[in-house]
């Protein structure tokens, strides 16, 4: 557990950004005690600082995992968001889109959502923004990148993609053991 | 929309017609469609008449009846006006006579003619009335009685030409006729009770207007009611016949026909054995029977024989066959709702709408549900996905519910995955304080990691541990929860392989590391803690080896007591169980069946722990059947690793290792006997790898010894040859010449338990010896020991690690003796290969001499008692101690220790630690001194090769120079 470097700090807030726009000073400022990123094996934890000092404790190779995982940076130096983010990205994100019940199961799968299966987009979403996507029960179920704006989207062709697949809650299933 | 459905009871559901339903007038028949109670007033004057006169006559034929009764009563005949007699009694002239005229008479037409056209079989005059076979009416009142009384009595038959009516009759008589003759042979009596004269004549004189058919249908009834009394005779006497079971013939048993014979063979078997003083065939003990029986239930229900005798122990006859029934089908899925996310109703609304069908699990959970059906895969419904429940049986429920996590609080799952529990845990912490998962198995570590995440637990650290070693990590918990690895014979329904796979061996392999991993869970738990200080003990097993004797093992050697679970239902754990003794207090633990509760079999325990301080450990009857266990069990590992066991070696093993149930009495011979075995394979078990590596040795060394073949070749590498040959000279006698070491495993047999304790140690320092080695470095131990000497002197409170360290010198001494023993074989060796003209007769005894002395040691270290009987133990965790440290620990050594050192100077709290940490050091130095000792052998033996009497005095002179050292 290090702490992160000066520049994957930036590329993660950068990433987070995009997401959760200025919430994310809420991730770090927070009423119920102090919270960091650190940063292990490439990987990215949000965990509490109390906690932190108790996993410190155990041997880092002994260590499989504290607190969260936002995701991990690639071997380009690229920060991706894990799906393993989302509790903390869902309730903070600004824009959304919910999607059908039929075209649930698609983007479960690791389909990008097409405007057919489009149920409902927050007002003026701008293109090429992160979104989080939710079911019409408002269950949070992954998260994704806008390619049309709200308005666009409108006129848009039954079957144009509306939102491309980042990541979806599918994962734990699919690809539990590359997860983390 | 539409009428809401009424579900309270307490309002009334109005009754009748409603107020705008139209209430239909009742149906109008026409008159000839009515009934026809009125044709009476149809019936003309005639009929009015005849009506009239058949009343009349019914009257009379009542009053004679009376008067015949009387008659039957006192024989005397008596006179009374009659009426005119009908035609058709002109047929049978004979029959009317003076005497009999007053009763004997025709009564109706209809009667009268079938009187006539009956046969009359069973016509006789028992009243001693000159009575007529033909005569109608006596015929109609008496035919039943006769029938049933009179069959004895050969019956003057008169045959007539009949119609259908007639043949009818007939047939029905006969049949009675024969029926009666049959039965009065066996039973006459319960016949005649049933229908008794009385009831008969009472119904007789309702008989008589009776038309045929009815007659014959009361007929029919009686011969039913008969029939039906024989039936039930004959059934009783069935199931007294069908209760004796017998018992099958060799042949029988030999070759079973099929499944349903034995299914069936079990139930009379276990009907015998519910009533066995009654149902017992002679000569049959129970044993036989239950031996059979347990044969029966094996191969039905396709378990080992091993696992269905332990079985058989726990429950009795009946709960058994119930248990491997319930063990046969699947428990209900359940799921249990993520607190964190969602709450069980939405969930179960949400689980509805997708087509779920399910239920709450109880009132004892508020967050469990069970599945019944469902149309969709419940693992992988959006909902699921998203982290809102988790599937996890209902029994994965109660360990949690027992350890009741507070807010804040730091909780130790010590086997954690795949996570259920423990996300149990952080849901019910509300996501505060912390949570340790851990589990040893790097794999299914993965599993937590998704689980958690899924389900949105944050406080959680994750680590790969083994349990044992986790005090070592991080302690003062205020809750662990343990739920220990086990053989899973309460969740065979999940995995049908524990049937037959488990053995004795396994289950000890279980129960020796549950002990240990409990022992840890204690450790880490802080009993200074303000709102804890507990520890829950779960298994997924129901065999009281691995439950209550594990919780009774933790009570004797940590200061923890048992509290109740907090659960409100299942059995309460044994107290008692074959010729074990568990603490009283153990009732307070549950236990769980699948037959009794509907959930996999569980057991649930949980301690409370009032003391930090270990206590010293003491000897017991555990202490040596777990040191007897895990020599046995370090031995077959060691067998295993070096993949050749010698064939009597594994029989002794398999020997050592069967159940025997005893009763009480004959235990601590039981018992002597295994820890006299045990030594045994120890040392047989030592013999054949040594053998071969130094064999090799001996190729490496110029193949300077001629009369030994090298007929092995050994597996390990060069770094591991270098240690054993420590082993192989400590056991150098056994491996040269095979007669004395049968005569020393005599005298060491005679030794008892005194030498037996001595190869295991040895063997221990060897294996530390070897984990040593494997680092590199011998020179920095010297200085080592020097500290730990001073520690030695300024650490006088720790008195264990005094005794400690007094064992670890005791052995190093033993180690040092038998060195030198071993370096004079060697001499011996040289010199024997040199000249052979010198006998072996020296070289034996020597051995004895150094038998002598090593009895002599022995018997020091069991001067010691109790503290050379923990030694075992001991010496293993410190082993695993060292061992652990040398594969996490890439700095150098000294630093490592120097750090130790520090630590103990200035750490009081740490004890364990401390004490592991000297123990270790002490028994480094003992290795060290071995390898300086290996070293100079080697040198030896260099000498020998090159200069053989120049080399002897050599080694006397090294010898010396070892000796003092190892003394001090």
């Amino acid at each position: 557990m290090k702490i992160l470097s000066e520049d994957r700090t930036r590329l993660l807030f950068e990433k987070l950004t995009k997401y959760i726009g200025v919430n994310v000073k809420l991730l770090i400022d927070r009423p119920d005690g102090t919270y960091c990123f650190r940063e292990k094996k490439d990987r990215v934890y949000y965990i509490s600082e109390r906690l932190l000092q108790l996993a410190h404790t155990v041997k880092p190779d002994h260590l499989i995992s504290a607190g969260t995982c936002f995701g991990k940076f690639t071997k380009t130096n690229k920060f991706r968001l894990h799906i393993t983010a989302l509790t903390y990205i869902a309730p903070y994100a600004p824009y959304k889109l919910w999607v059908k019940p039929s075209s649930e199961q698609q983007f479960l799968y690791g389909h990008h959502v097409i405007k057919s299966g489009l149920g409902r987009i927050t007002e003026n979403t701008p293109k090429n923004q992160g979104v989080v996507i939710l079911t019409m029960s408002d269950i949070p179920i992954g998260f994704g990148v806008t390619s049309r704006s709200t308005t666009d989207c409108r006129h848009a062709d039954p079957l144009a993609t509306i939102a491309f697949h980042q990541a979806d809650i599918g994962e734990y299933i699919r690809s539990e053991d590359t997860l983390v | 929309m539409g009428r809401k459905a009424k579900f309270d009871e307490t309002k009334k559901v109005k009754k009748g017609p409603g107020r705008k339903a139209k209430k239909q007038p009742d149906p109008v028949f026409k008159k000839e469609l009515l009934a026809d109670d009125k044709e009476d007033k149809k019936l003309s004057h005639r009929q009015k008449q005849r009506a009239a006169r058949r009343l009349k006559k019914k009257k009379e034929l009542a009053e004679k009846r009376k008067a015949l009764k009387e008659a039957k009563k006192n024989p005397k005949p008596e006179n009374d006006t009659e009426e005119a007699v009908s035609a058709l009694d002109d047929e049978t002239p004979k029959g009317f006579t003076d005497d009999n005229k007053e009763w004997l008479k025709p009564k109706k037409k209809g009667l009268a003619k079938l009187k006539e056209i009956e046969p009359d079989s069973d016509e006789s005059d028992d009243e001693g009335l000159g009575e007529d076979e033909n005569d109608a009416s006596s015929k109609e009142d008496d035919d039943s009685e006769q029938e049933i009384k009179d069959t004895k009595k050969p019956s003057k038959e008169n045959y007539k030409v009949g119609t259908l009516d007639d043949l009818f009759n007939d047939t029905d008589d006969e049949q009675d006729e024969t029926l009666d003759n049959e039965e009065t042979g066996d039973s006459n009596k319960s016949y005649n009770s049933d229908s008794s004269e009385d009831s008969d004549n009472s119904e007789d004189d309702e008989d008589e207007d009776m038309l045929p058919i009815e007659k014959a249908n009361v007929k029919l009834k009686q011969k039913q009611r008969l029939d039906k009394k024989l039936a039930d005779e004959e059934l009783q006497l069935n199931i007294a016949k069908q209760d004796v079971f017998a018992f099958p013939s060799e042949e029988e048993l030999q070759n079973p026909t099929s499944l349903q014979d034995v299914h069936q063979r079990v139930k009379d078997i276990v009907s015998v054995l519910n009533d066995f003083n009654r149902l017992k065939e002679e000569g049959r003990s129970r044993c036989e029977y239950t031996e059979l029986l347990l044969k029966d239930l094996c191969l039905y229900y396709s378990y080992n024989e091993f696992l269905m005798e332990v079985l058989m122990q726990i429950f009795p006859v009946q709960e058994l066959i119930e248990f491997l029934e319930a063990s046969e089908v699947s428990r209900p899925i359940t799921i249990r709702t993520n607190s964190l996310k969602t709450r069980r109703r939405d969930l179960a609304q949400a689980l509805i709408n997708r087509g779920v069908n399910l239920d709450p699990v109880g009132k004892w959970s508020k967050v469990g549900l069970v599945v019944y059906s469902s149309t969709v895969p419940v693992g992988a419904t959006p909902e699921y996905l998203a982290g809102h429940y988790i599937l996890q049986g209902a029994s994965s429920f109660l360990p949690v519910m027992a350890l009741a996590p507070q807010e804040n609080e730091r909780i130790l799952d010590m086997c954690a995955a795949p996570g259920g529990k423990a996300s149990h845990i952080a849901a019910i912490m509300k996501n505060t304080g912390s949570l340790f998962a851990n589990d040893a198995n790097k794999e299914r570590t993965k599993a937590i990691v998704g689980n958690f995440h899924r389900l949105g637990v944050v406080n959680a650290v994750i680590c790969n541990y083994d349990g044992r070693q986790f005090p070592d990590v991080i302690k003062g918990f205020d809750r662990v929860l343990l739920d220990a690895p086990c053989t899973g014979t309460g969740v065979i329904a999940k995995d049908p392989s524990v049937k037959t796979t488990k053995d004795q061996k396994d289950i000890q392999r279980c129960f020796n590391l549950q002990r240990q991993l409990l022992l840890a869970a204690i450790d880490c738990c802080n009993a200074k803690s303000s709102t804890g200080g507990y520890i829950v003990y779960s298994t997924c097993s129901i065999l009281p080896e691995e439950n209550e004797w594990v919780v009774n093992y933790a009570l004797k050697r940590r200061n923890v007591k048992l509290v109740p679970t907090g659960l409100d239902f299942g059995t309460e754990g044994f107290q008692k169980y074959r010729h074990h003794r568990f603490h009283p207090s153990l009732k307070l633990t549950r236990r769980f069946y699948p037959h009794t509760h509907n959930m996999d079999g569980f057991f649930v325990a949980k301690l409370k722990k009032f003391s930090n301080v270990i206590p010293e450990p003491f000897k017991d009857e555990d202490d040596e059947e777990e040191a007897g266990q895990e020599n046995e069990n370090s031995e077959t590992k060691e067998a295993e690793q070096n993949g050749d066991v010698p064939e009597d070696q594994k029989i002794k093993l398999q020997t050592g290792v069967k159940r025997t149930a005893k009763p009480n009495t004959a235990q601590p011979k039981e018992k002597k006997q295994k820890t006299d075995d045990s030594p045994q394979p120890t040392t047989n078990g030592n013999v054949e790898p040594i053998n071969n590596q130094k064999k090799k040795k001996q190729k490496n060394k110029k193949k300077n010894k001629k009369g030994q073949k090298s007929e092995g070749q050994s597996n390990q590498t060069k770094q591991e040859d270098k240690p054993t040959e420590e082993t192989k000279q400590t056991t150098k006698q056994n491996t040269q010449q095979d007669p004395e070491t049968k005569e020393k495993a005599k005298i060491e047999k005679s030794n008892k338990e005194k030498v037996q304790t001595k190869p295991i140690v040895v063997d221990k320092a060897n294996e530390n010896t070897q984990s040593n080695e494997s680092n590199g470095g011998t020179p920095k131990k010297k200085k080592n020991r020097k500290k730990n000497k001073n520690n030695k002197n300024t650490n006088i409170q720790n008195q264990i690690n005094k005794n400690e360290n007094n064992i670890t010198d005791k052995l190093e001494i033993a180690a040092a003796k038998k060195m030198k023993n071993n370096n004079k074989k060697q001499k011996q060796i040289g010199q024997l290969n040199s000249k052979k003209d010198k006998p072996t007769e020296e070289t034996t005894k020597q051995n004895t001499q150094q038998d002598l002395e090593t009895k002599g040691k022995a018997k020091i270290e069991i001067s010691n008692k109790e503290k050379v009987q923990t030694k075992p133990v001991v010496v293993d965790e410190a082993n695993a101690n060292a061992q652990s440290n040398e594969s996490s620990g890439g700095s150098p050594k000294k630093k490592n220790k120097k750090k130790n050192k520090n630590k103990n100077n200035t750490n009081v709290q740490n004890q364990i630690n401390k004490n592991e940490n000297k123990i270790t050091d002490k028994l480094e130095i003992a290795a060290a001194k071995k390898l300086k000792n290996n070293n100079k052998k080697q040198k030896q033996i260099g000498k020998l090769n090159s200069k053989k009497e120049g080399g002897k005095q050599g080694i006397k002179k090294n010898l010396k120079k070892s000796n003092p050292k190892a003394k001090g």
